[in-house]
């Protein structure tokens, strides 16, 4: 708490908490889950416009290749993860919540690995616009969890100067090792997008922030990187949420994000490890996205490991492979701090998602959950990474003051982290209030 | 997967910090256990009856709030037996006990349940509880009889039986009766503020002079709170801070006159300072939750506690200065609302 920072002055962000971090999956190679008989592919898997079909019911797709295009600037396009008959374009859930319209294939037996539709280019001869283009071709969104078009991120509006590209390499979520292992086995490839997205962005200087639970990632990272390397590797310290953009920053280069405001106001453009990676290894081959690594993991898992699975698979094929227990379970997508819960194992892994736990945790119903009236500890006021009064907002939201939440008491300035619920000792659900304040703050806005 | 499993829906966190303020109630408990312990070795069978009849009553009078308001019973909550032997450990030992069980009726009636119950309480109920005795008994709560007198086990303080709604018999012969050596029955602040002697440090320290039930140790409270603040459920900047205020508020006066004013150490141990500083002013409903809120409100308890005691009627003076700073404390919130990450500083 107070006395660290007394004795040592501020380093990096204030508040936050550590969570027992579960990171057991860290020495677990990426490999590879066979194909299900069939992949679900939403076609609004990123933040932005759903994409549109360039398929129909019937018609066979190879590995790779383009089966729905971006719907303007502000989406991207899918690849067929594996090859098959195209069953329909069918109403399906998702781990946003709401079904939605996605493309469902039938995959053949006996279909390859090996990608089928690929367009190699030399990368040196791109300029940053056809860089930017590329990118959003691959369909690749942020894997880090938020699913925001790429392209859109690594654009840099035209009355900014953005001087820095900080690479997150946290991965503060609890579970969560994929990056970590996309950071010890493709350095390269990392490297390599980091690279394109300098280009593209026109920064000079890159740093990849790295958790220092992760020392190993940062001894492989720097052993990749020449002297005078632009990139430079910096461990920091390992505390959740540390891997969220605007808290990265500020350990990175001590800046802070004004509020209300994006990196870029402040001369910094983000990008996750995995993303960059992915871009690293897709952009010179011509390829889309049709794949990604995810953290298979929890107290119900069998056999908790990282593994690269085709975008589509539904999370119950996974399940079927690795062994799960439990009869009362919480199925998670991402980290259990910002991961949403699944009602139903048909959901399938989508380009955000970057983890399946399964949880085995009291019941809802359990007295263990009870919720107690506000004793005014302060202790979320000392969680809070973006130093809000969680304990006046939880107060206010139960009076349904909504609006001066929104007016007096910065609500939205919060994102959701989730550390306030995580240490109310009267398990106040603060940022489940805080979430439905902003939705209706959003609709009367609206 | 040979079992359906049934599936629990639930929105992010999906984990927790584990503690809940049972637990952190319970501890609070434990902490106050051992001044117990202490207090009923040294003033024996009336210590020991003063903290059963006013923790029986603050439950029971819990336990009927909540039947009249329609709440589910709060008792497990452990809240309303902290406030009982808080509530007992600022009373004399020989405090008559129907007394005693009218302080706790009150503090539990108006200081929490007329506000709503746990967490809604603008003020510490314990303290609420003694104020209205203060007010209500002036003579019996300011009757201090000796520590460790011969026969405790065996016999009551001639006060604690005092039958309902009478006063209580007056004392002073049977205190020259019990104790060997003259004890005047003054409790060290008493003895400075009156008469100008000055207790041994060590013995306020160790809690072997004339006090309030769990005011008398200095050390077995310092234990208590360090446990509570080692496991992160107390905010050790509170009780510190008081200490801090009151030591330098003191120290002030006692570079002015030393003669005159008692010294900071003094009145750090002395009294019910620290009792009030550990167990009350950190009590976490009545205290702020921002943490330059914090520095305000401790410094300033420490502060008043000291001005009450030097220049007030009473001796003691840690009660009203913690109510009042439970009561500034909603104001303290306000003006102290921290800086958002990312907001622009005043100044620029």
């Amino acid at each position: 708490m107070g006395l660290f920072d007394l004795l040592f002055g501020q380093k990096g962000f204030t508040h936050g908490i550590h969570p027992p971090y579960h990171k057991d999956t860290a020495d677990k190679p990426i490999r590879r889950l066979p194909f299900p008989p069939q992949l679900v592919l939403p076609l609004d898997q990123h933040i932005g416009k759903p994409a549109l079909p360039l398929v129909h019911k019937g018609q066979e797709v190879v590995r790779g290749e383009p089966i729905a295009k971006a719907d303007g600037n502000f989406s991207v396009p899918l690849h067929a993860p594996a090859t098959g008959r195209i069953r329909g374009i069918e109403l399906m859930p998702t781990p946003k919540g709401p079904k939605t319209n996605a493309i469902v294939i039938d995959v053949y037996e006996g279909s390859t690995q090996e990608v089928l539709w690929e367009q190699p280019r030399d990368m040196s001869e791109l300029n940053p616009d056809e860089i930017i283009q590329a990118i959003q071709d691959s369909g690749m969104v942020g894997l880090g969890g938020a699913a925001f078009p790429s392209h859109m991120k690594l654009t840099i509006p035209q009355d900014k100067e953005v001087d820095t590209l900080v690479i997150n390499g946290c991965e503060c979520e609890p579970y969560l090792t994929c990056d970590h292992r996309i950071m010890l086995e493709h350095p390269k490839a990392l490297l390599r997008g980091i690279r394109y997205a300098m280009r593209a962005t026109g920064t000079q200087k890159a740093i990849i922030g790295v958790e220092d639970n992760k020392m190993d990632a940062v001894e492989v990272l720097k052993s990749h990187l020449s002297k005078g390397s632009p990139v430079e590797v910096k461990a920091v310290e390992t505390k959740y949420p540390q891997g969220s953009e605007k808290m990265l920053i500020k350990s990175a280069l001590n800046r802070e994000v004004p509020t209300g405001g994006l990196p870029s106001d402040i001369g910094v453009v983000v990008n996750n490890v995995g993303t960059l990676a992915a871009l690293g290894d897709l952009l010179p081959q011509g390829r889309g996205l049709i794949e990604r690594v995810i953290t298979v993991a929890g107290p119900g898992i069998g056999k908790p490991a990282n593994y690269l699975v085709p975008l589509g698979t539904p999370i119950r094929h996974i399940l079927e492979h690795v062994g799960y227990e439990g009869s009362r379970t919480e199925f998670i997508l991402g980290g259990p701090m910002m991961g949403p819960a699944v009602s139903a194992l048909d959901t399938p892994i989508t380009k955000g998602t970057s983890g399946l736990l399964v949880l085995n945790e009291p019941s809802i119903e359990d007295e263990s959950h009870k919720i107690w009236p506000c004793i005014r500890c302060a202790r979320c006021v000392n969680a809070c990474p973006m130093h809000l009064n969680p304990s006046m907002l939880g107060l206010l939201a139960a009076k349904r003051k909504y609006e001066e939440m929104g007016l007096d008491y910065h609500l939205n300035d919060c994102f959701e982290c989730g550390c306030c619920s995580y240490v109310c000792p009267s398990n106040i659900p603060l940022v489940q209030y805080f979430r439905i304040a902003k939705a209706i703050n959003r609709e009367q806005a609206a | 997967m040979s079992k359906k499993p049934t599936i629990e829906l639930r929105t992010s966190p999906h984990a927790h910090a584990g503690e809940d303020v049972v637990i952190i109630m319970r501890n609070v408990v434990y902490a106050l256990l051992p001044i117990c312990a202490f207090t009923i070795w040294q003033f024996g069978l009336s210590a020991l009856a003063l903290l059963v009849v006013v923790t029986a009553t603050c439950l029971l009078s819990e336990r009927m709030f909540n039947k009249l308001s329609g709440k589910p019973n709060s008792l497990g909550d452990w809240s309303a037996t902290i406030t009982g032997l808080l509530l007992a450990m600022t009373l004399p030992p020989g405090f008559p006990l129907w007394m005693g069980a009218v302080a706790a009726f009150i503090g539990v009636a108006m200081g929490k349940a007329m506000f709503g119950g746990l967490g809604m309480n603008a003020m510490n109920p314990a303290l609420i509880g003694r104020a209205f005795v203060q007010a209500a008994f002036p003579v019996a709560i300011t009757t201090w009889t000796p520590a460790f007198f011969e026969g405790r086990f065996s016999q009551f303080i001639p006060t604690t039986l005092t039958p309902p709604f009478l006063q209580p018999p007056v004392v002073s012969e049977w205190v020259t009766q019990v104790t060997v050596d003259s004890f005047s029955g003054a409790t060290p602040l008493a003895l400075q503020k009156f008469e100008g002697v000055v207790t041994d440090h060590m013995d306020m320290l160790l809690g072997t002079t004339a006090g309030s039930a769990g005011e008398t140790s200095a050390l077995l409270i310092l234990a208590g709170g360090l446990y509570l603040a080692a496991r992160r459920m107390l905010d050790w900047r509170i009780p510190v801070l008081v200490l801090l205020g009151a030591a330098l508020t003191a120290g002030v006066f006692f570079l002015i006159d030393p003669v005159k004013y008692p010294d900071p150490l003094f009145v750090v141990l002395s009294g019910g300072l620290m009792l009030g500083a550990w167990f009350m002013a950190s009590d976490m409903v009545g205290s702020p939750v921002t943490p330059l809120g914090v520095v305000i409100y401790a410094l300033m308890i420490g502060f008043l506690t000291v001005i009450i005691r030097l220049f007030g009627g009473l001796t003691e003076g840690v009660m009203y200065a913690i109510l009042l700073g439970n009561a500034a404390t909603p104001l303290i919130d306000q003006i102290t609302q921290p800086r958002v990450f990312g907001q622009q500083r005043a100044d620029k």
